[in-house]
């Protein structure tokens, strides 16, 4: 896409992407984070239209917004003591070291690769995204699937109570 | 596609108000600086859709039909008094509501509170941007309508979420844990049986099915009868519709996440509901019940009247279910979800793939061959739904021919026993 509306939508769409992720990071209600962190879904969504890559945008929201968000939603109702109000951590300081040498690496990656500039509009169809999913790449396809169903009962293992253990034992 | 039938592009030719918003906005690119057209056309787009279609539907449709249909149903009159027939009754609401105090309580999380409504309208107005009223009136045309449409309509559990969680107050919050668990659970069923549609008819935009539709003459309904019912039972769970509204379920927790909410703010998530429900209805119709066509009878009667009407009878049969069918229970409808329209849906997709291999290998897609296809599917949809359902549904209780307590008391008179099984 070009023109001058599109350079706008960038500066906006990137304005507000930047802002909602700082005030995931500023917040100190769990859930603010959480709705903050949609609003950068969104925005990211937003460059994907930009990018003239509709069928990933939509994908984005449908996954990141409808179920992720939901999901960490119902992780914070379940969570004991995630209260509206949180506490200082002594984590604070590492994770901010942390948080920056990730991102030192990132910029240093993405201004030293050398970026190819498509000409022609891309026209990425879903139908050329399904199939190289479940033609070229399908293993990798699969194999994602396994490990997140791995995680899925690896977490349900991880918080079996003995109390479920021992009624479990009985049935 | 069928050629229009003394189709002009003329502006007054009011058979597709497209011709009307085009001489609009071209007049207008002449006059006006670059740049005012697009904000002009969103406008023309707004005041097209939003005014003369969903909010009078909204109001007399979804109001007043509705109050009046379950009146009839429950065998009592609903509103009639305000206005000849009750008329004027949604006004009269709408009236009471705007002037009605918006409480907030002490705890709340204002903020949040605040923007829930608001957030929960924005997506009741996008999703309209994708439906095509006719063949040249459908705002973005965009060549992944379907999935735009399932990802704004996943939008507003969230800002539901938001209204429930901000009150502090514990039956909203329990509301907002069940529309999320619901949401969760129905989203699955819902885009497997939409996925069956779109591996039939090979597109993911909405147009281009409503085309399909007419150049085979035969409506989806017919070739995916058992994709159909998920959808609606899915959509009226994620809505929120009655035999299915346990997040503000007012017997369990009074009414869960719109607890605190009083005047124009629930006046918005009430009127929303009904602008979802219309929507969900215009998207079942275009992708269903042929869109706005109508076997040839579009080319006399201008499409997007087909349309309307059509929205207007699949929205009949919300209505419909919630004056029949009571409220289930939150455990009954998970595991309905999980256990009953999730196999089911799975089936269903099993059994349209194999069909459309075979269709376009071995039959070369002959048009034919979808009717043979139609009746085989609506076979397959009854033996599933009975074979499913004699799997692992259970028969209700029988209830007991006599009073318990005459039991216990020992007053046992011998009757004759029981039909069936007798206690």
């Amino acid at each position: 896409m070009e023109g001058v509306g599109v350079t706008i939508a960038f500066w906006v769409l990137a304005a507000l992407t930047l802002i909602a992720a700082g005030g995931v990071m500023v917040s100190r209600n769990l859930l603010h984070a959480v709705l903050f962190l949609i609003v950068t879904f969104i925005g990211i969504a937003g460059f994907f239209v930009l990018l003239s890559a509709a069928f990933l945008a939509m994908a984005q929201i449908i996954i990141y917004v409808g179920a992720i968000a939901v999901l960490i939603l119902f992780a914070i109702l379940l969570t004991p003591r995630a209260g509206r109000g949180n506490s200082e951590t002594k984590f604070a300081l590492p994770a901010t070291l942390l948080a920056i040498s990730l991102a030192a690496v990132f910029l240093f990656v993405i201004h030293d690769t050398d970026w190819e500039v498509v000409q022609e509009d891309p026209s990425l169809a879903a139908n050329q995204l399904g199939e190289a999913l479940v033609g070229t790449w399908v293993v990798p396809f699969e194999i994602a699937s396994v490990l997140l169903t791995a995680a899925l009962v690896g977490a349900i293992m991880l918080v079996r109570t003995p109390e479920e253990e021992a009624e479990d034992a009985l049935a | 596609m069928r050629v229009q039938f003394l189709a002009t592009d003329n502006w007054y030719d009011l058979r597709d108000l497209s011709n009307l918003s085009s001489a609009i906005l071209d007049g207008l690119d002449k006059i006006a600086p670059q740049g005012v057209v697009y904000v002009a056309a969103a406008l023309i787009g707004f005041v097209a859709a939003f005014l003369i279609f969903v909010l009078p539907s909204q109001l007399f449709v979804g109001v007043l039909g509705e109050r009046k249909l379950i009146g009839r149903i429950q065998s009592r009159y609903g509103p009639n008094r305000v206005g000849p027939y009750g008329v004027l009754q949604p006004i009269a609401d709408a009236l009471k509501l705007l002037t009605k105090e918006s409480l907030t309580p002490v705890a709340a999380d204002r903020l949040v509170m605040y923007m829930a409504p608001v957030l929960f309208v924005m997506p009741a107005v996008l999703m309209w941007a994708v439906i095509p009223f006719g063949p040249n009136m459908i705002f973005a045309d965009i060549p992944v309508a379907l999935v735009y449409f399932l990802a704004i309509s996943s939008l507003p559990v969230l800002a539901s979420f938001m209204a429930g969680w901000s009150h502090n107050n514990k039956y909203s919050l329990f509301g907002a844990m069940r529309i999320v668990a619901m949401a969760i659970s129905y989203e699955i069923p819902l885009v497997l049986s939409l996925l069956g549609v779109v591996v039939l008819t090979e597109t993911l935009s909405l147009q281009e099915m409503v085309f399909w539709q007419d150049r085979f003459d035969i409506w989806l309904f017919a070739v995916q009868p058992l994709a159909m019912i998920i959808y609606f039972i899915a959509v009226s769970a994620e809505l929120n519709r009655t035999p299915t509204d346990i997040a503000e379920a007012e017997s369990e927790i009074v009414a869960g996440y719109l607890t605190e909410y009083s005047g124009m703010k629930w006046g918005l998530f009430y009127g929303m509901d009904i602008g979802y429900a219309l929507g969900a209805a215009a998207f079942g119709v275009t992708v269903f019940f042929g869109g706005w066509t109508l076997f040839g009878l579009e080319e006399w009667v201008p499409a997007w009247m087909i349309f309307v009407v059509k929205v207007w009878a699949f929205y009949f049969l919300f209505i419909w279910t919630r004056g029949t069918l009571p409220r289930l229970r939150i455990d009954q409808l998970m595991s309905f979800a999980w256990k009953y329209m999730l196999p089911l849906a799975l089936f269903n997709l099993l059994i349209i793939c194999t069909e459309r291999i075979l269709w376009t290998d071995a039959f070369d897609g002959d048009k034919p061959f979808i009717y043979l296809f139609a009746i085989a599917n609506i076979i397959f949809a009854g033996l599933l739904i009975l074979g499913w359902a004699r799997l692992l549904g259970y028969r209700p209780e029988r209830t007991q021919t006599r009073p318990r307590m005459v039991q216990e008391a020992g007053g046992y008179v011998p009757v004759a026993p029981a039909r069936g099984e007798g206690r």
